[in-house]
């Protein structure tokens, strides 16, 4: 549960998008879109706690955002250029268990079971002993996934996953994280660039346009004037006797 | 014997010269820090840290051959120099991307400035080709308690930091919105570094400094990539190119530095080659092209 009001984002002395008041259901898919630089990452800093808004309040779960909230899993943008030769899914993973822990304390087997545990959830089981150099860019993918879902989290935030992703990949992903909001009923909130992957799941999303942030239910969003408007190329929706929504530039 | 290897003599009682007092303590000495090395390499890997590790070196130089001219410790001045750059380094952050050019002109000036300091304290020679290339047998006793217990405050904090430093170093991002003070245990980071470096100086020297604190982690990481089995075979590299190198030195009459780096070179070489050869036997280990490979849903 997501609940903005009035809210402004400030990025140095310059208002990146302003009048953000919605809400988001729990339990939703939601997605954010935006062109490049029109501050989606900066929306997911602010639920992070890691950037304050310029005004107005964000709540998340009923409070205010704060560093270390352990009911938010994060997978930030361009996850794959990590250092990658250096270490193993299965570590890094553990990592989203552990690694805000200072001192010594040997991982416990229940740690390591849980850190299995997730890996197989994400369909990662087969290659957590892997370097993560050594995968492609979908397995990279569901073992970020695996990390910030390893906690626990009630919500999940990602930013731009499909992103270098083959069409196939990025059904791949979109699938799992439908399976993981139904499975697990947390709210999951992911920027992307194209919602043509994510129709068929997307419950709503919300959109940084003009400066502006709205937030709107998935029919209402992909109509052709908005897309249009939104990436300043014409846009067509098309709805298929099954009910499917496609967006295709004209 | 010729005027080429006027140097160069092989003694014949190198077994004698191998079990003297300062051959000790140049050993005792070369395993310090070698395993204090050996702790943090595999950390300035992960990091990215190899030019900031080289940088320190030499910002350390100075402060080496400035502590020469005015009379005082040169370990000391390595010190007091490599932990304030570290902390200004630190302080800078991993964000910005022209660290490394503010670095490089840091370092370009700190170099100049020692070789002006090392100028001035003329008839000094032995002393800067000590700082610049290392000399483990001209490390005198009373160094080793410093050592130690360099040694053991790293090995200390390190244990305590471990997994938050590792944590901040694959993934500073995740880890800030977990709430882990990245910057904080970035000037950490360091400040131990630093205190890594004045020591590896002593041994390799500050223009040999690499050779110490990164090649043997990552000679290991070829091997393995399990954080605990690096620190222990890139220390273990370290102490055994220490000794095959005072072993060497002891032989032939000569400063133990070359020695040393040759044989943590040649490491890296045979395990640089032992990888491409697995990875040419072992199937599993290519590198996929057109998506997933495993499908298990
Ligand atoms: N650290 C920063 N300091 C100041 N401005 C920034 C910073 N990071 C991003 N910006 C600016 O904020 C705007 C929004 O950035 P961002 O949220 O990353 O956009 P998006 O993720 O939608 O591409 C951009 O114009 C960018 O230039
Ligand atoms: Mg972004």
């Amino acid at each position: 549960m997501l609940e903005l009001d009035n809210v402004s984002a400030v990025r140095g002395a310059t208002t990146i998008w302003s009048d953000g008041t919605f809400a988001v259901p729990s339990g939703s898919i939601t997605g954010v879109i935006g062109p490049n630089g029109s501050g989606k990452t900066t929306l997911l800093l602010m639920i992070l706690g890691l950037l304050r808004p310029g005004s107005g309040k964000i709540t998340v779960f009923g409070q205010v955002p704060k560093r270390g909230n352990t009911r938010i899993g994060y997978v930030p943008q361009n996850y794959a250029s990590i250092a990658g030769e250096s270490i193993r899914a299965r570590d890094l993973v553990l990592l989203g268990l552990t690694g805000a822990t200072y001192g010594l304390r040997r991982t416990s087997r229940e740690q390591h079971a849980r850190v299995d545990q997730v890996l197989a959830e994400v369909g990662a089981g087969g290659f957590g002993d892997r370097r993560m150099s050594q995968l492609s860019g979908g397995q990279q993918q569901r073992v970020a996934i695996a990390q910030a879902l390893v906690g626990n989290p009630r919500m999940l935030l990602l930013d731009e996953p499909l992103a270098n992703l083959d069409v196939r990949n990025q059904q791949e992903i979109v699938d799992l994280l439908s399976r993981i909001n139904t499975e697990r009923g947390i709210d999951i909130l992911l920027v992307v660039h194209d919602l043509n992957p994510l129709l068929s799941v997307l419950d709503g999303a919300i959109y940084l346009l003009d400066g502006h942030a709205h937030h709107d239910n998935v029919n209402e969003v992909v109509s052709e004037e908005l897309l249009t408007h939104l990436y300043g190329t014409a846009i067509k929706v098309v709805r298929t006797p099954q009910g499917d929504l496609f967006t295709r530039s004209a | 014997m010729g005027i080429v290897a006027a140097g160069v003599q092989f003694q014949s009682n190198w077994l004698e010269i191998l079990s003297s007092p300062f051959m000790r303590t140049a050993f005792i000495a070369g395993v310090l820090v070698a395993v204090a090395s050996g702790l943090i390499g595999y950390f300035v890997i992960v990091r990215g840290s190899m030019f900031a590790s080289h940088a320190l070196a030499h910002i350390g130089f100075p402060g080496a051959t400035g502590a020469a001219l005015v009379g005082s410790s040169v370990f000391t001045g390595l010190v007091v120099f490599t932990v304030v750059g570290g902390v200004v380094i630190g302080l800078l952050g991993k964000k910005a991307s022209d660290r490394e050019i503010a670095t490089g002109t840091v370092l370009a000036w700190a170099t100049a400035l020692g070789v002006l300091f090392a100028s001035l304290a003329s008839g000094n020679t032995s002393t800067v080709t000590n700082i610049l290339f290392g000399n483990l047998l001209a490390i005198p006793s009373q160094q080793l308690v410093v050592f130690a217990i360099f040694l053991v405050v790293l090995a200390i904090v390190l244990l305590v930091i471990f997994r938050p430093l590792l944590f901040t170093s694959i993934d500073p991002e995740v880890a800030e919105a977990k709430g882990v003070n990245v910057k904080g245990l970035g000037i950490a980071f360091m400040i131990l570094l630093a205190l890594v470096v004045s020591m590896a100086v002593t041994v390799v020297g500050v223009l040999l400094i690499f050779a110490l604190l990164v090649t043997p982690a990552a000679a290991a990481l070829r091997f393995t990539a399990r954080p605990g089995w690096v620190i222990f075979w890139s220390s273990v590299i370290g102490v055994a190119s220490v000794a095959v190198g005072l072993v060497i030195a002891a032989m032939i009459n000569l400063p133990p530095s070359f020695f040393i780096v040759t044989t943590v070179f040649v490491v890296w070489l045979v395990a640089a080659g032992l990888r491409r050869e697995r990875a040419l036997v072992r199937p599993t280990g290519g590198h996929p092209q057109h998506g997933d490979p495993v499908h298990e849903h």
